[in-house]
């Protein structure tokens, strides 16, 4: 296997972690039957149509925001998770890494 | 720019987009419509156990059983699924034959549509503007790009993946690899071989 040495390395599966976990999230959801996959890409394939209009997205972090925005829309539809919402609990996450010691884990306060 | 200081007061805030895909996960997690079990899953069986060795697990295969082979051009899906590859998403499995006639390449017009079971995550530059548009109209420019040039007699055909079907390229075994075991063939299978933009390594 010492061919493999001269390749250069794999770029990791996932360049950050929340692509993982936009990625996965909706992985989880298809599985549950929250919604079918051909649905889902041709959702998908419409938003990076549209975000694709004035500029080239380089299939890197803009896919990924791509991906997250017609996440968003599905749940909102669907009332599984509606934009006012996600937006407060949004803001409540980003207080808590404010509001954290650099080095600690970061929790959300527990609102219920 | 990187940003990664320890005088920092306080935690180093992630960028706006995965605050909000913490948000989403709070909230389905909440209404236990996700698990945060299952999602760690999900991502480490495609960061560790998913990817390209898979399908050439399968090129190899076919490389040396012309049975296997038989079966795995008339029907992927079925041979892949009996090997334990599922497609998650319930998806076809078409595997085309790379031949000195014809070279094969796969691209996803709409979005980015990928044999998953078998290559796992798709890089970025399959998921790019760029390769999704050139790929169909441009080709073989595309091809010198990745440093392929095929003789004038080989011509290209661009598959372009669906939500439904997916394609694995089947790479021309090369030259002077007669004798070789299964492991040492798996790895000049590269990845970019099953997509067509790549051809396999040549033995050393």
């Amino acid at each position: 296997m010492t061919t493999c040495a001269t390749h250069t390395a794999p770029e990791p599966v996932f360049a950050e972690p929340w692509h993982a976990h936009v990625f996965a999230m909706t992985v989880a959801l298809n599985e549950a039957g929250r919604f079918d996959w051909p649905d889902w890409a041709a959702r998908f394939s419409q938003t990076l149509k549209h975000n694709g209009l004035n500029r080239d997205l380089d299939g890197g972090d803009d896919y990924f925001v791509a991906w997250l925005e017609t996440l968003e829309q599905f749940l909102a539809e669907q009332g599984a998770a509606l934009p006012g919402d996600v937006e407060s609990i949004r803001q409540a996450w980003e207080d808590a890494y404010l509001t954290t010691p650099h080095g600690h884990p970061v929790h959300l306060a527990e609102t219920g | 720019m990187p940003h990664d200081d320890h005088d920092h007061p306080h935690a180093l805030l992630p960028p706006e987009p995965a605050l909000r895909v913490k948000a989403l996960e709070t909230i389905l997690t909440r209404k236990g419509l996700i698990d945060p079990a299952a999602l760690d899953e999900i991502i480490d069986t495609y960061q560790n156990k998913i990817g390209p060795q898979n399908g050439a697990r399968v090129v190899v295969r076919a490389w040396t059983d012309p049975e296997f082979k038989q079966t795995l051009l008339q029907d992927a899906t079925r041979v892949v699924a009996g090997l334990g590859y599922y497609g998650r998403q319930g998806e076809h499995m078409v595997v085309v034959e790379n031949t000195p006639k014809q070279h094969n390449m796969v691209v996803c017009t709409l979005c980015s549509c990928y044999p998953w079971p078998l290559l796992g995550i798709p890089p970025s530059w399959y998921k790019s503007d760029a390769y999704r548009a050139r790929a169909v109209r441009e080709p073989r420019k595309v091809l010198a790009e990745f440093g392929v040039s095929l003789p004038v007699e080989t011509s290209v055909r661009v598959w372009d993946s669906t939500a439904e079907i997916r394609y694995l390229v089947l790479p021309m075994r090369p030259e002077g690899t007669e004798g070789m075991s299964e492991d040492d063939l798996a790895a000049l299978v590269t990845r970019d071989s099953m997509i067509g933009t790549g051809l396999p390594r040549v033995p050393s």
